[in-house]
């Protein structure tokens, strides 16, 4: 078993301690990116291939050069702790057993791109993460430059899903309501107040940070070539131990769900129907399917799927997957922020047509899908269709 | 050639101006695209998405109202997947809306062939809000296009009365805590009236008009002038019915107001049609 965001032997060192800070190397990585300097932090994320562990996996040297290369003076960092996908939970117990590793991965990521505020926005749901990272933020008195030229600003979430949206979020710093705004410009052009912004999920930044303790070479070593590093798997529903857990890239599925160091077997009836892979906006794998998948990106593209947000909710053969379907659009009906039309209206015709009486025509059902994803504005509504659009596509799971 | 950008739309070569939008591109190429809640004197917001287009290299589609055009970038404004998406667009507004005063929207319905009947469900029925001398909300023909938002806010009127509150398809147009519009910061500019598309703000004239079945659009001629209020000047245009004043709004293109107007402009027009009343003072 792989042990690289998730702490080990160090947790009997007190959470906050400067030495647990120390003993997880995080001094090494802030004087090694002292070192490198801003150019040379963001080439060595870029080499390490760190991609973005907040749903949409987009390289992080490359948005960190973006940002690094604008003529403003005035940038700005946030580290998205937002964490409202259904079946996500692994930023919290990554917050809450090792708070170090995001924040020196924040201090980095300040530090190239030239930021000097740092913002933290939390799940509001996460009260005693909040108060951890408060307590935290007294690291800038013995943690060096990096840490000490900054000013840490925390924000409580402002209670809803789509705030973690990272355009909704810079709304909802602002003072505005956590409406997405259209994208181009990206928060790298225009993000923060109209400055450059880079705004990282919590896993993310703790890779940042595990990178700069050791180097890229160092780090590739685990994962595949395109995905290297560990993903945290958050595992819910029915499976024997459910929890977060960390697995190289491109690890099996079956073992996650199987094996005693992880799921420990399948729950319930103990018969294995299916797993929504990514949460709420995720796809559905059969069983079948869940015996050949790997978990990363590119493998998972065959199956129309991808990682997302790292959850896995597991469902027993006794599960109506209908009914599910049902409350997955429950779920984006409430959390739409009613900007526009395909969403707005569209996720509460899904919840019409996934809940009421009559049998729906899934060809008419798949139009609907099909047009939330191509022309709503965020993620949001683009993949609020997706659980019954992956359904659609497989009849096995039809009854 | 510096400042402009060649690009194609449905296969055609077209030469822009750099920072032309698509949708102003392909009105130029002769291949306008439709819209709902874009206005031409306000910024897009981007809501509606008929607009939509395939732009090539992009997963999703791409609103045309607010997207800058770039060099070499390759523009379909009447795909598959463009017209699907416009259908539905159109369906579930008009299954949730009430289209009878919005031409942009029933033409929408009309050239998609939209079957909004399809959709049962939840609509956007409710008492229409009248609690003011000036103007009517009849919100259940609302698409929420944000027009009224900008057009009270830093887009024109700096008044910031209205918003939207609420979230999904319980979204709406507030005033504040639901607050009648005389107890709201609203100042009765009828700006947001004035850029309403769909006579979900209705001058009041015209709404009472409308109820009583006198309202007749072929029976209304046009009288352009300026406003007599005040020094700035502002066009204004009489809209006369029957030798009567029931409606007043200025020229969108005109260079003082771009449309917009005050109270007194707007709604104060009674006094023209009571001059005997006056004269006997
Ligand atoms: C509806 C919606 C909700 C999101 N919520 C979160 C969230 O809670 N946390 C998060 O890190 N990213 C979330 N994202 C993704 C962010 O927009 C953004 O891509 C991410 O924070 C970038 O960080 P990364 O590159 O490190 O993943 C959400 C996206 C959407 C569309
Ligand atoms: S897709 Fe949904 S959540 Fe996103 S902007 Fe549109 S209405 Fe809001
Ligand atoms: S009448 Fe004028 S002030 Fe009142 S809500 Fe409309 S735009 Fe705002
Ligand atoms: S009231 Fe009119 S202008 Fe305002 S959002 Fe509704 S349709 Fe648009």
């Amino acid at each position: 078993m792989v042990r690289r965001l998730l702490p080990d032997n160090e947790s009997v060192l007190p959470l906050l301690s400067e030495e647990r800070w120390r003993a997880r190397g995080y001094d090494r990585a802030l004087a090694q990116a002292a070192a490198l300097g801003p150019d040379g932090v963001i080439e060595w994320v870029t080499a390490a291939h760190i991609t973005g562990r907040g749903g949409a996996a987009f390289p992080t040297g490359k948005k960190w050069a973006s940002v690094a290369r604008t003529t403003d003076p005035i940038k700005y960092v946030v580290m998205n702790a937002d964490e409202s996908e259904l079946g996500t939970f692994k930023d919290r117990v990554l917050l809450s057993g090792d708070p170090w590793g995001p924040l020196t991965g924040l201090a980095i990521a300040a530090y190239a791109v030239g930021a000097r505020d740092a913002f933290l926005y939390v799940r509001g749901e996460y009260p005693e993460i909040e108060a951890l990272l408060k307590d935290a933020f007294g690291w800038t008195r013995w943690a060096g430059p990096l840490a000490d030229r900054l000013t840490f600003h925390l924000y409580r979430g402002g209670g809803a899903y789509i705030a973690g949206e990272e355009t909704a979020l810079i709304n909802s710093i602002e003072g505005k309501r956590p409406e997405p705004r259209v994208k181009p410009p990206f928060p790298t052009q225009r993000g923060l107040w109209d400055h450059p912004t880079v705004i990282q999920n919590v896993e993310t930044l703790a890779n940042v940070a595990l990178v700069l303790a050791h180097d890229p070479e160092w780090y590739r070593a685990v994962g595949t070539p395109s995905a290297p590093g560990t993903k945290l798997i958050a595992v819910s529903g029915h499976v024997r131990r459910p929890g977060v857990y960390e697995v190289p890239m491109g690890f099996p599925l079956w073992p996650v769900l199987m094996d005693p160091d992880y799921g420990g077997g399948i729950g319930g009836s103990g018969r294995l129907q299916a797993v929504l892979i990514g949460g709420a906006a995720g796809t559905w794998l059969t069983a079948d399917e869940c015996r050949e998948a790997r978990l990363d990106n590119e493998s998972l593209r065959a199956y129309g799927a991808s990682l997302g947000s790292g959850a896995m909710m597991v469902f027993d053969d006794t599960v109506n997957i209908w009914r599910i379907l049902g409350q997955v659009a429950r779920f984006f009906a409430h959390e739409s922020c009613g900007q526009c039309v395909p969403c707005r209206i569209g996720t509460q015709r899904l919840v019409e047509q996934l809940t009421g009486d009559r049998q729906p025509d899934y060809q008419q059902l798949r139009e609907l899908g099909e047009a939330m994803r191509d022309a709503s504005i965020c993620g949001l509504g683009q993949t609020a269709p997706q659980a019954l659009l992956s359904y659609l596509d497989r009849p096995a799971l039809w009854r | 050639m510096g400042n402009d950008v060649t690009m194609t739309i449905d296969g055609m070569t077209v030469t822009v101006p750099y920072g032309t939008t698509i949708r102003a591109a392909a009105t130029m190429a002769g291949h306008p695209v439709p819209t709902l809640c874009w206005h031409e004197h306000l910024a897009p917001a981007n809501a509606c998405r008929a607009c939509v287009v395939e732009v090539e290299g992009s997963r999703t589609l791409v609103a045309a109202c607010s997207r800058e055009v770039e060099p070499g970038m390759v523009v379909r404004t009447t795909s598959e997947r463009v017209q699907r998406a416009r259908r539905v667009v159109a369906e579930l507004l008009a299954s949730a809306s009430d289209a009878s005063l919005a031409p942009s929207l029933e033409a929408l319905c009309r050239d998609t062939g939209a079957h909004p009947e399809n959709w049962g469900g939840a609509t956007w029925h409710q008492p229409v809000r009248d609690d003011n001398g000036l103007y009517v909300r009849d919100y259940a023909k609302c698409i929420l296009c944000y027009r009224c938002v900008e057009a009270c806010g830093d887009q024109a009127q700096n008044t910031f009365a209205i918003s939207v509150a609420g979230r999904g398809f319980h979204a709406h147009i507030d005033a504040g805590w639901d607050r009648a519009m005389p107890e709201s910061d609203c100042v009765f500019c009828g700006n947001c009236v004035a850029v309403c598309p769909t006579g979900a703000l209705i001058d009041r004239t015209e709404w009472t008009l409308r109820q009583n079945g006198q309202w007749d659009d072929a029976a209304i001629t046009t009288t352009d002038t300026v406003c007599g209020y005040c020094g700035v000047g502002c066009g204004l245009t009489l809209h006369v019915l029957d030798n009567r004043i029931v409606k007043v709004t200025s020229p969108p293109d005109h260079p003082v107001t771009h449309g917009m107007l005050c109270v007194k402009g707007r709604y104060a027009y009674q006094y023209v049609q009571q001059e005997e009343a006056a004269g006997e003072d």
